[in-house]
């Protein structure tokens, strides 16, 4: 069917090439070069002042320990919902529904949401306060408690980023055929090793996909950081966009862009080399 | 939810103390996450529909006293509420609008043409993923203030593309890979030229799904924050205007943002909700 018309295919993806060459690969350029080059030439310049900054270790620092307690959670609770779900026959849909509500909701409504749990009068104090465990209003989202914001951070951006997690590994389990478990079955394995066994090595191209999704925008948190705890709590795109708006300095901005695009390239590729899929293998 | 007529047949077949704990426990459990999920989006609606005195009140019920609908009429009487809201939607029109334009024709053409490139392409689009797409907003700045793009709704509306359009046109191909080519084929017979057989054969089909490909261009654009805060000065979308007024607002403002930003997602969710699994499905193969 192609044979006489072969330019259409062409004619079809040009728009799309032409709008990411020109909003994708042109800006990635442009980055690229406003972070290493200082009036024009070439220099580490914008890069030595981002390192030598105040508040880039605890970005740095900050940014990974949330993508390193964030993303291992998140996939364990889509697991288990995702393992849950598939036991349920009626009422599967509503449940499904419930938790995919997450998916719509921004991290900024996100962070605002857990701000008004866990301000000073809110839920998570008055709960504590009736249970006799505080006394008075503790607060826990002030730079004197950076454990206890870093916690509120991490369960804010559980709350809201399991959603996309747990479609994406229903969508994978959805593909297991039943075949491989009632084998698994009658074999004698036992739930558990049918778990690690069979569902897991089967869904590892779900798995994968959800990993970098939420990896990459585990890298990219921010507003849900801003919401919650301000300036007190910094994270690597606080920082570039602090230093965009407030510093109206461009370059070092992009430095903190390049940052964090090799951050997630790198973890991109970890996850396709260390899960790797092999097409063979999938059902 | 069918808890009981489920135990009731589980029961006939097993052992029925082990089955109906083992049920209570997976229920207990769907219960629990579900609440998870549902309890904070009630307490910041309690928090946007308390007003200013609701917020001082200690210790919290979490029940809902002393709520009204005024607390969040003020709010949206706020000078540039309105605004900012509008901004979303049309900044999140443009970007439904573009990612379907451009991504439907990309998606069409990766289902029915084997052509040199293809795999090129798929790769572009899926190296779109590995990046942190908002943060290209920064550069993008110096272009757009002399683009006269910069501070607009469109140029709001453009990098919001960028985000939507790699997924837009990865779940169209899946969406036309699920229109078969038969009917596509017998339209030609019957005389159709390809253009009137993919308006009057393939889209009607493929219709549905383009729809919920739109609703989740549209969620993507209307929660995107960074970008739109770098890029706007005074036409600001709602996500931007929350995040630079946020350290000056009072606490109930802060909730009923929220609770703004919440509502049409959620609703948007709920329309598409039986075609997450299936694009899911797809895109993340």
């Amino acid at each position: 069917m192609t044979q006489n018309r072969p330019w259409i295919p062409y004619l079809l993806i040009l728009p799309s090439v032409a709008f990411l060459a020109l909003l994708f690969v042109v800006p990635l350029v442009q980055t690229i070069w406003l972070a290493l080059s200082d009036n024009g030439a070439p220099s580490l310049a914008n890069a030595e002042r981002m390192v030598t900054d105040i508040n880039f270790t605890r970005s740095v620092r900050n940014t990974f320990l949330l993508t390193i307690v964030v993303v291992p959670v998140q996939i364990a609770i889509a697991l288990a919902m995702g393992t849950m779900v598939a036991k349920v026959g009626r009422g599967r849909e509503t449940i499904l529904w419930i938790w995919t509500i997450p998916l719509g909701i921004s991290d900024l409504a996100a962070g605002l949401v857990w701000l008004s749990i866990l301000q000073n009068t809110g839920y998570f104090n008055s709960l504590l306060f009736s249970l006799g465990v505080i006394g008075r209003q503790a607060s826990w989202l002030s730079y004197q408690t950076p454990v206890a914001l870093f916690i509120a951070i991490a369960v804010a951006e559980i709350w809201r980023g399991t959603a996309i997690v747990m479609v994406i590994i229903v969508a994978g389990l959805n593909q297991v055929p039943k075949e491989f478990k009632e084998a698994a079955e009658i074999f004698g394995a036992g739930p558990w090793t049918r778990f690690w066994r069979i569902t897991l090595p089967l869904i590892r191209p779900a798995l994968q996909s959800a990993l970098i999704l939420r990896t990459v925008l585990a890298f990219e948190v921010f507003a849900v950081v801003y919401a919650l705890g301000g300036r007190n709590f910094p994270v690597l795109v606080g920082e570039a966009y602090n230093w965009q708006n407030q510093n109206q300095n461009y370059s070092v901005a992009a430095v903190y862009a390049v940052l964090i695009m090799i951050i997630s390239l790198a973890a991109t590729l970890i996850y396709l080399k260390a899960l790797k899929v092999d097409p063979e293998r999938l059902p | 939810m069918s808890t009981e007529t489920m135990s009731a047949t589980e029961t006939a077949s097993r052992p029925a103390s082990f089955a109906s704990s083992r049920r209570w426990l997976l229920w207990s459990g769907i219960a629990a996450l579900c609440a998870w999920v549902l309890v904070p989006i009630y307490l910041v609606a309690l928090g946007a529909l308390g007003g200013r005195q609701g917020v001082y009140i200690w210790p919290k019920t979490g029940l809902p006293t002393g709520i009204s609908l005024e607390p969040f009429i003020l709010f949206l009487k706020t000078e540039g509420v309105v605004q900012s809201f509008l901004n979303s939607l049309g900044a999140a029109g443009i970007t439904v609008a573009l990612s379907i334009l451009l991504g439907a024709p990309a998606g069409y053409a990766l289902a029915r043409y084997d052509f040199r490139g293809k795999d090129s392409y798929r790769l572009l689009v899926l190296l779109t993923r590995a990046f942190p797409l908002a943060i290209l907003a920064l550069p993008l700045t110096v272009s757009f203030i002399r683009l006269g793009l910069y501070d607009t709704i469109i140029g709001v509306g453009l990098i919001h593309t960028v985000l939507a359009l790699p997924f837009a046109a990865l779940v169209t191909q899946g969406i036309f890979l699920g229109v078969p080519k038969e009917l596509e084929e017998a339209a030609w017979v019957f005389g159709c030229t390809r253009v009137q057989a993919f308006f009057k054969v393939v889209a009607p089909l493929a219709l549905p799904g383009i729809v919920a490909t739109a609703v989740f261009a549209f969620v993507i654009s209307w929660n995107e924050v960074f970008a739109a805060s770098v890029l706007t000065v005074r036409n600001r979308t709602l996500t931007a205007y929350l995040l630079t007024v946020l350290s000056e607002s009072p606490m109930h403002y802060r909730f009923a943002g929220g609770l703004m930003l919440i509502l049409p997602s959620v609703v948007f969710i709920f329309a598409v909700r039986r075609y997450l699994f299936a694009i899911w499905g797809i895109s993340s193969k």
